[in-house]
């Protein structure tokens, strides 16, 4: 299959989707009349002074990490980046809270060193890896990738680490494999408020040809520094043409088997979260559309942009699924 | 119950009621609510969370008098809670339809101040067939919806003027359907959080001890009835 790099991919944001900078003042300068009219009201300083704990601005970057030696890589989105403030206070992390300013509040208890992976199934010689000899294992390459979660809206984000495949080939799996499984950390001692009615660990996988998939990043980093703890901290995968929960985070073990691996949302509500779950406008949640996606960037209010099949990484992977149906192998 | 101590109430609890409002204004405002990565998912959560905080508030104001004459009182404040609970549960659907359908309504009222109103129908044309496809196929948005219709005719016949109208049976049974609704919302909340979410546990618990208390009212008074009448004979 020929690896198109995503510089030929064509972008989302068409230039008139761009709002002129003047424009955007205006319609501040407008909301700002608006608003001060409507903020006189007295209650407003009262409000605001009594139900602090009602939002959650959580400006609080958990362990911003240490900065990467990073080399470039090739497969970058050229579109307006997500702005770390906000990528790295908007989590689902279900292991510290399932509300998504939770993570960035309660994962400060995670501790990220020592850390090992333990490699097991169907290798050639099952062993247990240091984090550090994993990092230093392959240069890391900074990638930007489009991020769309399942629960549409979408973000774009410069992660830094290199591709599953290159530590796949280390841990030589036996031919009979043909899924490989990613589980995470789970610890009650770092994760007090690990919610109950999930089967923890969690659990993701992929066919083993998708894992092979250059686009695959195994995940140590985002902007350039090692992964706060909220966003799955110290080693984590980006699929980026699945939706976001495919992406398990806090790596412990990963796990080469003959078997599709059972996988935590799969096994919660399998009709709303199929095994494969790439990014498909044409398939939608059953409780929501798909088609669309709230966009987080810099702007103040996200814009809804049309989602695109695999997210935009048609042209690479598409031919992995050549043959399937993909609305019954949603 | 002093006409004056009435007045102060109510006017602590439009302030009170008004609060969350305010509050959500003043966070648009000052820049917070736009630190939030995702404003329009806070935005339909808060608003949602609001219409039915104070819908079982308004749900409390019975059982509550119940419990002593002294404070029969309350009775004179449930329109104005029930009314607030359908302006949040308003504020919630206008979240829904002009904000989380996909309506870009920054885009939308800058092209209205430089006179081009027919942006407002494009916006509206193209969310539409997600709204329609929503109405006939999700049930969580079919249930909230029925909701808060039942909160809107509620609302309308909360006049005066037109209870006497109606005729207080008649306005009684169909303001019954408060029950109905707060079901719904409550229902709503749980067929939306996902498998294994636990969130709405807290007002589906009030939302019981508030019809158990008037389960239990009616079943007392039942067995109570005939006491006084064999006294009497």
């Amino acid at each position: 299959m020929l690896l198109r790099n995503s510089g030929s991919a064509k972008t989302t944001i068409r230039s008139s989707d761009i709002t002129p900078e003047q424009t955007f003042h205006q319609h501040n300068q407008a909301r700002r009349r608006f608003l001060a009219g409507a903020g006189t009201l007295a209650a407003g300083a009262l409000a605001t002074r009594y139900m602090p704990d009602l939002i959650s601005p959580a400006s609080v970057v958990h362990a911003a990490g240490t900065p990467l030696k990073t080399v470039p890589g090739k497969y970058n989105v050229n579109e307006p980046q997500t702005p770390e403030s906000k990528s790295t206070t908007y989590n689902n992390f279900y292991e510290f809270g399932t509300d998504k300013s939770d993570p960035s509040k309660n994962a400060h208890t995670l501790r990220t060193r020592p850390w090992t992976v333990q490699i097991t199934g169907m290798v050639k010689k099952p062993q247990t890896l240091d984090i550090d000899s994993i990092m230093s294992y392959r240069p890391i390459e900074s990638r930007v990738y489009r991020h769309r979660c399942v629960e549409a809206w979408s973000m774009v984000i410069p992660w830094d680490g290199y591709s599953l495949s290159e530590l796949i080939n280390f841990c030589e799996p036996l031919p009979s494999a043909k899924f490989v499984q990613f589980l995470s950390l789970v610890d009650r001692k770092q994760m007090p408020d690990l919610p109950g009615g999930y089967d923890w660990p969690y659990s993701e996988g992929l066919r083993i040809d998708e894992a092979m998939h250059p686009l695959v990043l195994l995940t140590f980093g985002c902007y350039g520094n090692t992964l706060p703890n909220q966003n799955g901290a110290p080693i984590r995968v980006v699929t980026p043409w699945k939706y976001g929960f495919k992406n398990a985070k806090s790596i412990v073990r990963i796990h080469f088997t003959d078997k599709q691996p059972k996988t935590t949302w799969n096994q919660q509500s399998s009709e709303e979260y199929g095994f494969y779950s790439n990014v498909n406008p044409t398939v939608n949640h059953p409780r929501w559309s798909q088609a669309h996606e709230r966009r987080i960037d810099a702007s103040s209010f996200p814009h809804s942009i049309p989602t695109l099949p695999f997210n935009g990484y048609a042209d690479q992977v598409a031919g992995l699924y050549s043959g399937m149906d993909l609305k019954k192998f949603f | 119950m002093p006409k004056r101590a009435i007045l102060a109430i109510k006017i602590f609890l439009h302030l009170g009621l008004l609060a969350p409002f305010a509050y959500l204004l003043q966070i648009s405002r000052n820049g917070t609510l736009v630190q939030n990565a995702d404003p329009v998912n806070y935005i339909t959560h808060f608003t949602g969370d609001w219409a039915l905080y104070i819908l079982l508030a308004s749900l409390a104001i019975t059982p509550l008098r119940r419990l002593s004459p002294q404070i029969a009182f309350l009775i004179r404040f449930r329109r104005l809670i029930g009314l607030y609970a359908f302006f949040y549960a308003s504020l919630h659907l206008a979240t829904y339809i002009f904000l989380f359908s996909g309506y870009d309504l920054p885009t939308a009222l800058i092209a209205l101040k430089n006179g081009q109103p027919g942006e407002l129908v494009t916006q509206a044309k193209f969310v539409w067939p997600t709204i329609w496809d929503d109405i006939r196929k999700r049930r969580f948005i079919q249930v909230g919806f029925a909701s808060w219709v039942i909160l809107l005719s509620l609302a309308c016949t909360s006049p005066a003027f037109i209870m006497r109208a109606m005729g207080g049976k008649n306005w009684q049974r169909l303001h019954r359907l408060v029950y109905v609704a707060a079901i719904a919302a409550v229902v709503h909340f749980w067929w939306l959080v996902k498998s294994g979410v636990r969130t709405p546990w807290k007002v589906t618990a009030v939302l019981i001890l508030l019809l158990g208390a008037r389960l239990a009212y009616t079943a007392l008074k039942a067995r109570s009835k005939p006491t006084p009448k064999l006294a009497t004979q």
